[in-house]
């Protein structure tokens, strides 16, 4: 259990924030700027707060220096000692399991090897397994992925997806990226301005029309978990099974009975009051509206209960106007399999 | 071995070199300290330890070394503590002599190591810290690495410059041959005697050698030292 309630001032910004996580993956997802990475470095001790406490399984660690608080931190630039080989770096701060850090994360090949001459993903996985290895008792990364391109972000989300599945260790992941925040975490924590806005488990918060102006229209979208159930290799397709439908998603998904992740863009989801016919989307839900939010702007947020899923949608206020859209009607969710990108399905349990 | 150089002229070369690594290797630690002081701690008096230190770059030398005449003298507060309770005489001795050459070269060693510090990534410290180290240690395996080239060129630039202090040495040690007479101040002896001019060019000659000697040494240290860090 994670307690942080800070306050500090760094010159025109100011941080004021609180919040409480259990153990898993914690989120902290907010625009540049919102003070995220300032957060953290109060967790870690390099930034003192003003006021506050920073507490871990009821353990106050707010006066404990940085050397003694064993909080891991892979920062965004990684921050190897160029000056040391890959294997003298992971030793720095001990060699806690070793070597099933460096089987984990695949850095077997690379112990001799100067940081200067890794690649972007090698050195975020350096990174990650050096603070692993000085056995935290919490780990932050901030932004691990950011600084890479789109295929080695997908190789070290691979390899983040099995940290989190295999170790106790509870993380701190600060990112603005919404499809890594629901690929991974367990708990989303929302910053604004120096302050924590909204905090929760990751799908009670994604599938809460309230929360769409926090997450940002364009991020909005909620997280269902379905189990793959079969593949169709002559058309590239996979079947994931819902609580009360089956999706036909493309490409290749996970292995068969896997659990998956998929973020659903509320964007991407349209409504229909009957069911449609004669259309290209393969995936057409049935659903109940929970409720219906209408923001500042010509959108509304609508919350769908579909089966034991929620799902979130975002339409014109129009629309949903001349459709008669009302809580507790009957509607249909049309998903175009194609939105669920590659990047928005990933492993692992119900968040 | 004399290299075939008459007694003075080699003694004046082999006491030059002792008194310049004397200097260098004395003063390196110190000069380290107020470097690290000077670029990463804000404290009160900073301004004027960074005054002090400059002073000899801009001080006439002959006004540094009658300074260190009235201080470091058999009759000065510090020298007359020196000799009573440790029994060491600087004035006119080589001992006073890289006392002289040390303070002179200590703003440029200081600045080279000062940018040093400077160019190391805070971050990376931080990051030692996140994974336990303690400052000694972090010093010790992050920091100290990561200066060792700006060390090395603050010290070749140290060492150089004391083989060449003249000003503020013959005015605190004189040039008495085979006691304080460093290359600078032979040459200048051998000057005001007429018809030494072939005394006077192997002299300028070995200066010329130990300065392009010391800065190809430099070079090649150096090349291997960021191999080191960069990797």
């Amino acid at each position: 259990m994670i307690d942080v309630a800070v306050q500090k001032r760094l010159g025109d910004f100011s941080l004021d924030a609180q919040f409480a996580a259990p153990g898993g993956i914690t989120a902290i997802f907010g625009r540049s700027g919102s003070g995220k990475t300032s957060l953290i470095n109060v967790v870690a001790g390099l930034l003192r707060p003003d006021a506050g406490h920073v507490r871990i399984d009821g353990t106050d660690l707010t006066q404990v220096p940085v050397r003694r608080r064993r909080i891991g931190y892979v920062f965004q630039d990684a921050r190897l000692f160029p000056h040391l080989s890959v294997a003298q770096n992971l030793a720095y701060g001990g060699t806690h399991d070793r070597d099933a850090v460096i089987d984990m994360l695949g850095l077997g090949a690379l112990l001799d090897r100067r940081p200067a001459k890794l690649s972007g993903g090698e050195t975020s996985r350096v990174a990650l397994g050096r603070a692993l290895m000085s056995n935290p008792q919490l780990l932050l990364m901030d932004e691990p992925l950011a600084a890479l391109d789109t295929p080695r972000k997908a190789e070290v989300m691979g390899y983040l997806e099995r940290l989190r599945d295999r170790s106790q260790v509870p993380i701190l992941y600060v990112s603005h990226d919404m499809s890594e925040v629901a690929r991974l975490s367990r708990t989303l924590v929302i910053m604004d301005a120096g302050r924590v806005v909204r905090a929760g488990p990751v799908a009670e918060v994604l599938s809460d029309p309230q929360a769409v102006p926090l997450v940002g229209v364009r991020d909005a979208g909620a997280v269902l978990t379905g189990r793959v159930q079969a593949f169709d290799a002559d058309d590239d397709l996979t079947q994931v099974a819902l609580s009360s439908a089956t999706l036909t998603l493309p490409g290749r998904l996970g292995a068969l009975g896997a659990q998956v992740r998929l973020r659903v863009p509320a964007q991407d989801v349209i409504l229909s009051t009957q069911a449609p016919i004669g259309i290209s989307a393969l995936n057409v839900l049935t659903c109940r509206i929970a409720t219906l939010i209408e923001g500042q702007g010509p959108g509304v947020a609508v919350s769908l209960t579909c089966g034991t899923d929620r799902l979130l949608a975002r339409i014109t206020r129009r629309s949903a106007r001349a459709m008669g859209l009302r809580v507790g009607q009957e509607v249909h969710a049309i998903l175009k399999a194609t939105a669920i990108a590659a990047a928005d399905v990933g492993t692992g349990d119900a968040p | 071995m004399t290299l075939g150089l008459d007694p003075a002229t080699w003694g004046a070369v082999l006491l030059s070199l002792r008194i310049a690594a004397v200097a260098t290797l004395c003063s390196l630690p110190l000069a380290i300290a107020v470097a690290w002081l000077l670029a990463r701690k804000q404290f009160w008096g900073r301004g004027l330890l960074n005054g002090l230190v400059h002073l000899p770059l801009v001080l006439p030398p002959v006004v540094t070394g009658y300074l260190l005449l009235i201080l470091f003298g058999t009759q000065g507060p510090i020298g007359g503590w020196l000799r009573d309770t440790l029994g060491v005489t600087l004035a006119f001795r080589w001992t006073g002599a890289a006392l002289a050459a040390a303070i002179m070269a200590f703003p440029l060693v200081v600045r080279a190591i000062r940018l040093g510090f400077e160019a190391v990534d805070p971050g990376l410290e931080d990051a030692a810290a996140t994974l336990g180290a303690s400052r000694t240690r972090i010093f010790a395996t992050v920091t100290l690495p990561l200066i060792g080239p700006a060390v090395l060129a603050g010290a070749v630039l140290g060492f150089a410059k004391a083989l060449g202090e003249f000003g503020a040495t013959i005015t605190f040690v004189a040039a008495i041959p085979g006691q304080t007479q460093t290359i600078p101040t032979a040459i200048y002896g051998l000057l005001q005697v007429p018809g030494s001019d072939g005394a006077v060019a192997v002299l300028v000659t070995i200066s010329i050698v130990l300065a392009l000697g010391t800065l190809a040494l430099a070079e090649a240290l150096s090349r291997r030292m960021q191999r080191r860090i960069r990797g």
